[in-house]
């Protein structure tokens, strides 16, 4: 692998994770309500995505370089509760506010509000339209010549939505290498198997034959991540990351069940997810 | 009635090339319409600046939100059906809702796109854009009107909807007309009657008001471009002093203009209010003209409907 993470900087994410993790848990426990399923399957990326690869200013407009730093879209904002606890991480939001999440006068809205928090790029929640707003930002980056980069987090049961190969297009179009698209590609969606309700088929060679470079990874390595992550931002073309993920990773009876797509975990089962994270599964 | 029209989509794609001339952060989107909304005109100047993405409308508005959220004015245009109503959810879910500085200049509104027929006649678009909150909602009656509306849209923080016609319209304001974004225009005083219209349907209800002057009915004319936020005060003075209101669009009787003004009217000051427009149906093919006539909204069929309601 060309980019490698030092043992330190691995053990560091581990932790991280580990944290995030956490977080989700109580914060869709506390709101009795949320999405754990998807919010721990892509939380390694954003881990990843956000501590290792991105730049970008906790502090927002207060910072003089913010107008140059690069842009994330939770393109799948149901995940918001990994958004949110990754962004605790980085200095964006008070670790004791993620409790507030998904409850009434909350600026962490059930899906991303960028009214209601500094450093949230856009609002997003309704899916399909994270990668054609990634287009539109890395089109203005470069009438500006800014050389940030876009990142756009999209779920597999989204790629569903026609309104996304519209964005794959123009982005190809217009030669976007300032994008990358990271597929959380858990194989899931609300009422089931992707494959058994509209089959995705080759997700790799429809991106490829939309004119973009792939990579296929998985999706809770960090090495592969972040070698795949800083590989597109050398891509001729709009890169788009395929990872392989499993839903509702590192809770053993929440992993591979749609049940827990948009389900809170109950007192007894919050206890024991938090038991098994403890006990580093 | 003969009369010298001009074309408020050229008038459209030539104040989006002055903007651009003094403002570089303008940038114009099409959807594979721009000789048609007359956005070319911009896109011969400034290529760079200028982004047809093709036959995706849906694309066309989160593209515009992408370029948005960079500091830029983008500028959206395509047909009024297809920016309203395929990608009505791009405009409220992502432009709308993060209250972004997207201009969304819709052509070929109403029932006057003529004969390409009602899949094409947009008669629900004001409807659609005034529901969404932070949307302002603005429809244009002639040239200066149009040109200061985009200007007024430009100069303005937040998302707008303008409707600029596909017909050619004769100028309805006089050299002195300035683009006024809180106050309705009070185009001739009136007692006997209010008619409260905006866009294509201001000449027509001029010419309206003058047949009804001859029949010794005194019409007071009010032109109401901004649908939203809607200056509520002239209409409702309007009411106070002649009891009695009809409103006129080249759109669906629901939810357009006339739903506007009876919400305003039936909370502040409850009179009758009559509804002229296109009834709850589809459009058809004919040419611009005799559509106008064939539904109602020329000067003459508006003035004996009016005689008629009078009685």
């Amino acid at each position: 692998m060309v980019n490698k993470l030092s043992s330190s900087e691995l053990e560091e994410l581990k932790k991280v994770s580990l944290n995030i993790r956490k977080n989700i848990l109580k914060m869709i426990h506390s709101a009795k309500s949320g999405h754990p399923g998807g919010a721990l399957s892509c939380c390694d990326i954003l881990n990843v995505l956000f501590t290792k690869v991105m730049t970008h200013y906790s502090e927002c407009e207060k910072n003089p370089n913010y107008k140059n730093r690069d842009r994330f879209i939770l393109s799948k904002g149901h995940a918001s509760a990994a958004l949110y606890s990754v962004m605790a991480e980085c200095g964006y939001i008070k670790e004791e506010e993620l409790l507030t999440f998904r409850k009434l006068g909350s600026n962490l809205q059930g899906h991303p509000c960028c009214n209601k928090l500094k450093g949230i790029e856009i609002s997003t929640g309704s899916l399909g339209q994270g990668l054609s707003i990634g287009c539109g930002m890395a089109l203005g980056l470069r009438l500006d010549k800014i050389n940030s980069r876009v990142y756009v987090l999209l779920g597999d049961g989204e790629l569903q939505e026609g309104s996304v190969w519209e964005a794959a297009m123009n982005a190809a179009h217009h030669k976007l290498n300032n994008i990358t698209a990271i597929i959380d590609y858990n194989g899931l969606q609300i009422d089931g198997k992707t494959d058994n309700i509209k089959s995705l088929g080759d997700i790799n060679s429809k991106f490829k034959a939309f004119g973009w470079d792939t990579i296929e990874i998985d999706g809770h390595n960090y090495d592969e991540i972040y070698n795949a992550l800083i590989t597109s931002k050398t891509n001729t073309n709009p890169t788009a990351i395929i990872a392989h993920t499993v839903k509702g990773k590192g809770i053993s009876f929440m992993e591979n069940n749609p049940g827990w797509h948009g389900k809170a975990p109950n007192d007894e089962q919050l206890d024991l997810a938090l038991k098994e994270l403890v006990e580093g599964k | 009635m003969e009369r010298e029209c001009k074309s408020v989509r050229s008038a459209y794609g030539n104040t989006l090339l002055e903007l651009g001339r003094e403002n570089k952060n303008i940038v114009v989107l099409d959807a594979d319409l721009s000789c048609s909304t007359q956005t070319q005109i911009f896109a011969k100047e400034f290529p760079e600046r200028f982004f047809d993405i093709g036959i995706a409308e849906q694309d066309l508005m989160t593209t515009a939100a992408g370029l948005a959220c960079t500091g830029k004015i983008p500028f959206v245009s395509t047909f009024a059906m297809f920016a309203t109503g395929r990608a009505w959810e791009q405009i409220r879910n992502t432009i709308c809702y993060s209250n972004l500085n997207v201009k969304i200049a819709a052509t070929h509104g109403g029932i006057t796109v003529g004969e390409d027929g009602a899949s094409h006649q947009s008669l629900e678009d004001i409807s659609l854009m005034r529901s969404i909150p932070n949307m302002t909602v603005i429809v244009p009656a002639d040239e200066k009107e149009t040109k200061e509306a985009v200007k007024y849209a430009a100069n303005t923080y937040g998302p707008f909807y303008i409707r600029i016609a596909r017909t050619n319209l004769p100028d309805v304001y006089d050299t002195s007309y300035k683009f006024n974004s809180k106050k309705a225009i009070i185009m001739q005083e009136g007692k006997d009657i209010s008619l409260i219209t905006n866009g294509e349907t201001l000449v027509e209800t001029l010419d309206c008001a003058k047949i009804l002057k001859e029949k010794g009915i005194s019409a007071e004319v009010i032109s109401m471009p901004v649908v939203k936020p809607a200056d509520k005060e002239t209409v409702i003075n309007s009411a106070k002093k002649t009891q009695r209101l009809i409103t006129i669009e080249n759109h669906s009787i629901i939810g357009g203009l006339g739903s506007c003004v009876c919400e305003i009217l039936s909370e502040n000051y409850p009179v009758k209010v009559i509804r002229l427009g296109i009834n709850d149906e589809f459009g058809q093919s004919g040419n611009a003209k005799e559509l106008m006539n064939f539904y109602g909204l020329t000067g003459e069929k508006l003035a004996q409907n009016i005689m008629g309601i009078l009685k």
